[in-house]
């Protein structure tokens, strides 16, 4: 027999979300416990050390759409929280060139007219779109999403405040803002540059994690999505969180335990209790149970309702919904320990663009044909990576003079391709191997020298992310962020409001409304909708009220 | 008849820091400003990359503009502790001490650093010129006061790795406590001070070893993220410190033309600095009144709603009444948090110290915009870190 305990409420998941909806609830003063299946807290936001000497972030590794307000309400740099944010990027070439972004205005300006004279005021106006579109979607990030089909009062204005919004565009920008909603990051920078290159460099953020290929409608949004974020109010700019992503959610298990919540890891829930139609409890593999009225799950929905409730508690349309919800993994990600400095010889010495994202993809075309391979359920042969060397800016991340290296890669297949077979069982060492060989083959265009200085890499399919963190399928943001996803659709039409068919059960993850990324605006938002249920809406803290 | 005597015309402008050559190859913003009398900069690269590198890395800023003035011989403790609040007696030899100076109307001069050598040697450190108080404070004792603002070139090394940059660069401070100081290498001083609240330390030595020490510090930063800094984004840390700044937090009386600019030491937060106990001092009389009579004034540290740096605000009480404004505010990139020093008029931040609120204006793209926004006074330093006061120092 294993241990019982009462909670006011339980957060299934130490995600950042499910943290995040835990430190709300407890500042309010509910008893709280978080249980989480692994050994340690954050789910895709985590520091681990895999490797004597090296932290690796080996999930999530940048911070940008992390809300301040979050960050405020709970204190987090008290807990130790410190995001640096980093600068500029480039896009390496097989024939030595690159183009490098740059945060000096002045020097990215030059650095376009080296490509394209054409190009430089093209930039501009990209920019001014794109940051139009994010000062429009930035305000929702922190309400709910209003429900078009719902009489409910609040439902309404939530849904006026969207029309406010989107009627003080004006009908022109209005147009263009739907049109950029559903339309494709290929044809939208098309429609901008001439410069395959610097088109590619900007098209990475369009297909991060996402399902699709640059030419794919809604991945505009995609794009979107990776902008909308903001490092000290400087939209778009991104940052490491010191010592790793893990800051983020240790720092939040921290304000969590000050604020008295209790968090039990090592044993995974098996079943969501219900009765009556009301959530009570959850009952973990290790046979502890652990009783609450308002259970909230970080996982996301498929897991949630698929694997740990019974089926029959469910209504059949809700089950077919969350059957259809759609959560393809598409990335995998190589976290390695370097023993020094790798030279990229096309970039001038010491140049401070090296400190930001690197890529080697030179046209949209090849992204396309990357996106192809991943349709069959191969991983690209010629993959799209986002690298980046975080022990350049952050100390912590690796011993003196050498150095941390992640390298997300786009696509990989969740269930591989092994002759005409798709399983993620596939994923073994020996196709892991062959995976990272084919990612440092690309490397080597920027970096010819990249394997003699590599210590240790750790190989992550979209299949083994699933299986350590719980992303079904290995999708990075708990379910892809197409329009037929989001706001009032996001999870589930008619569940976009954190809710379920089964009462005092919530969902709290990126799986909810505004979606994945290190973000914590679901679990913010779902704690807002929880305390508001239960009558204690008064208290939750200004910033995210 | 007189022999003609052929004047030596001064410098016209700014003139040139012992390390100047190093700033200027290295600055590409070309933001300097004049600093008494130098040249300092306001940003070498970009403010915001030079303020993390003060709290992630490690970060170089020229501070040899400062004054320095050497207070020496048999009544030298006499002096300074006449000249000073605190009691110079508790700072022991090698040891250096943060104080405040007043006139006899226990108004502020000026702030900053005595450094002790022994009972008979001191540095004092400064903002402002003080050769002229300090020999009117040292009329009638056996010192000697000398003028080292120009012989001695001076490097604040900043930042989490600023102990490894020391150690790479074969100077061993590992057992150095907060405030010690010592000669780590015959004319080579230094202290682990700083305005950043962080871990830090001061560098001193004679003007002609400047660049040898600039270039020994730079390689051995490579690994540790070394970077130089010009005065702006170190304005940020010390705010967010709690430091306040000469001129900006409280104007030095003897500088003001306007009666009644100054204030006491009290008034500034700084209680703790004034050793009444000691015996006397120059302003003793004036701020012992003031502890009767009640400050009239207050410098408080203060957070403030919402997301717009507030500096220049004025704060009101309900609402309505006009109680202070703000002296220096940011956002802070590390505190997440809008945060300033506010100067507040008695009994506000004294007794009175809730329903306060920040008037605060942003200008975006052509349009103003002002809002009243909630005001909670603190205590504490906004920053505070474990890693500033641990010894030995670790690693980052
Ligand atoms: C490889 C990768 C790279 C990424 N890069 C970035 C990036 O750079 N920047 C960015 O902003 N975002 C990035 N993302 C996306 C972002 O990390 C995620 O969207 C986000 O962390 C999800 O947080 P969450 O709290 O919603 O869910 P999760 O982090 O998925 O948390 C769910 C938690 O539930 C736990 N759990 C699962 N099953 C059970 C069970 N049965 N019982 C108990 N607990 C259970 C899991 O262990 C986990 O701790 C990346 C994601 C991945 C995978």
């Amino acid at each position: 027999m294993g241990k019982h305990s009462s909670y006011d409420a339980i957060v299934a998941g130490a995600g950042h979300n499910g943290l995040t909806t835990a430190c709300y609830l407890a500042k309010a003063g509910l008893k709280v416990l978080v249980v989480e299946k692994n050994d340690w807290i954050g789910g895709a936001a985590v520091s681990r050390s895999l490797h004597d000497g090296w932290t690796y972030s080996n999930c999530s590794y940048v911070c940008s759409l992390l809300r301040r307000e979050i960050v405020r309400d709970l204190e987090l740099p008290r807990f130790g929280l410190q995001v640096i944010p980093y600068e500029g990027g480039a896009s390496f070439t097989k024939d030595g060139d690159y183009f490098a972004y740059m945060s000096d205005h002045d020097a990215l300006r030059r650095e376009i007219a080296r490509h394209s004279s054409k190009d430089v005021d093209a930039y501009e106006r990209f920019s001014q779109t794109v940051i139009r579109q994010c000062r429009f979607i930035r305000p929702f990030l922190l309400r709910n999403a209003p429900d078009p089909t719902s009489l409910k009062p609040r439902d309404i204005s939530e849904l006026l405040f969207l029309v406010k919004q989107a009627h003080g565009l004006g009908a022109k920008e209005l147009g263009e803002t739907l049109r950029f909603w559903s339309m494709s990051i290929g044809d939208f920078l098309d429609e901008h540059f001439e410069t395959d290159l610097i088109k590619t460099h900007i098209a990475g953020a369009g297909i991060i994690g996402t399902g699709l290929g640059v030419y794919s409608p809604g991945t505009a949004y995609v794009l979107l999505h990776h902008y909308m974020g903001d490092v000290d109010g400087a939209i778009g700019a991104w940052g490491f969180a010191r010592g790793g992503m893990g800051a983020i959610s240790n720092a939040l298990g921290a304000a969590f335990e000050e604020a008295g919540g209790e968090i039990v890891m090592g044993s995974g829930v098996d079943k969501f209790l219900v009765k009556g139609g009301k959530a009570v409890g959850v009952a973990l593999e290790n046979g502890d149970t652990y009783y609450a009225p308002i259970i909230a799950s970080n996982m996301d929905v498929k897991r949630t309702f698929l694997k740990h409730m019974d089926q029959g508690v469910l209504p059949a349309d809700f089950t077919k919904a969350v059957e259809r919800f759609k959560i393809r993994g598409s990335s995998g990600k190589l976290n390695i320990a370097l023993d020094s400095l790798p030279k990229f010889p096309a970039a001038p010495e010491g140049a401070t663009f090296m400190r930001g994202d690197l890529h080697c993809s030179a046209s949209l075309n090849e992204l396309e044909r990357a996106y192809d391979d991943w349709k069959e359920g191969y991983w690209s042969k010629d993959p799209y990576f986002d690298l980046l060397i975080p022990s350049q800016i952050d100390p912590t991340m690796a011993p003196q003079g050498k150095h941390m290296m992640t390298v997300f890669v786009q696509y990989a297949p969740y269930d591989l391709n092994v002759d005409g077979v798709r399983s993620g069982e596939n994923w073994n060492d020996a196709t892991r191997k062959a995976f990272a060989d084919c990612v440092f083959d690309k490397i080597e265009q920027g970096c010819p020298d990249i394997r003699k200085h590599v210590v240790h890499a750790e190989v992550r399919s979209p299949w083994d992310i699933e299986n350590e963190v719980g992303l079904t399928e290995g999708n990075i943001f708990q379910g892809e962020l197409t329009f037929d996803q989001l706001l009032f659709n996001r999870p589930i039409p008619g569940y976009a409001q954190y809710d379920t068919p089964i009462d005092g059960m919530y969902i709290v993850g990126s799986s909810a409304h505004p979606g994945g990324g290190v973000m914590a605006a679901p679990g913010a938002n779902a704690a807002r909708e929880i305390l508001r249920t239960i009558g204690k809406g008064k208290l939750m803290p200004k910033f995210a009220a | 008849m007189s022999a003609k005597i052929k004047a030596a015309a001064v410098p016209m402008g700014l003139i040139e820091t012992p390390f100047y050559p190093r700033l200027a190859a290295l600055s590409r913003a070309k933001s300097w400003i004049g600093w008494a009398g130098y040249i300092s900069p306001l940003v070498l690269d970009t403010v915001e990359f030079e303020y993390f590198a003060i709290r992630n890395q490690a970060t170089l800023f020229d501070i040899s503009p400062m004054h320095k003035y050497r207070i020496t011989g048999p009544d030298a403790l006499a002096v300074v502790n006449r000249l000073i609040t605190r009691d110079i007696r508790k700072v022991r030899d090698g040891r250096v001490g943060y104080a405040m100076w007043c006139d006899e109307d226990g108004m502020l001069i000026d702030d900053g650093t005595v450094f002790r050598f022994s009972q008979t040697d001191f540095r004092l450190c400064c903002q402002e010129p003080m050769y002229g108080w300090l020999m009117d404070v040292a009329w009638g004792f056996d010192v000697v006061v000398e003028d080292e603002s120009d012989s001695i070139a001076a490097l604040s090394l900043q930042g989490p790795t600023s102990y490894s940059v020391l150690k790479d660069a074969g100077l061993d401070v590992a057992e150095m406590k907060p405030f010690d100081w010592r000669e780590v290498e015959p004319d080579l001083w230094i202290s682990r001070t700083g305005f950043t609240g962080d871990l830090g330390y001061e560098i001193w030595v004679p003007r002609d070893h400047a660049l040898a020490i600039w270039d020994r510090l730079w390689a051995a930063g490579a690994d540790w993220g070394l970077r130089a800094i010009g005065g702006q984004a170190l304005n940020m840390v010390r705010i967010e410190a709690g430091y306040i700044a000469a001129g900006v937090d409280f104007q030095p009386v003897h500088a003001v033309m306007r009666l009644h600019r100054g204030r006491t030491p009290m008034e500034l937060g700084f209680d703790r600095t004034v050793a009444f106990d000691k015996g006397h001092f120059n302003g003793r009389r004036a701020l012992l009144a003031q502890q009767d009579a009640g400050q009239r004034f207050a410098l408080v540290k203060i957070d403030i709603g919402g997301f717009k740096p507030a500096d220049g605000a004025l704060i009101y009480h309900r609402k309505r009444t006009e109680v202070g404004h703000v002296t220096s505010g940011i956002w802070s990139p590390t505190a997440k948090r809008n945060i300033a020093l506010a100067e507040l008029k008695a009994p506000f931040g004294i007794s009175v110290t809730t329903d306060l609120w920040a008037d605060v204006y942003v200008h975006e793209e052509g349009v103003w915009r002002h809002k009243m926004v909630a005001v909670v006074i603190e205590t504490k330093p906004f920053f505070a870190n474990t890693r500033a006061r641990a010894t030995p120092p670790r690693a980052f």
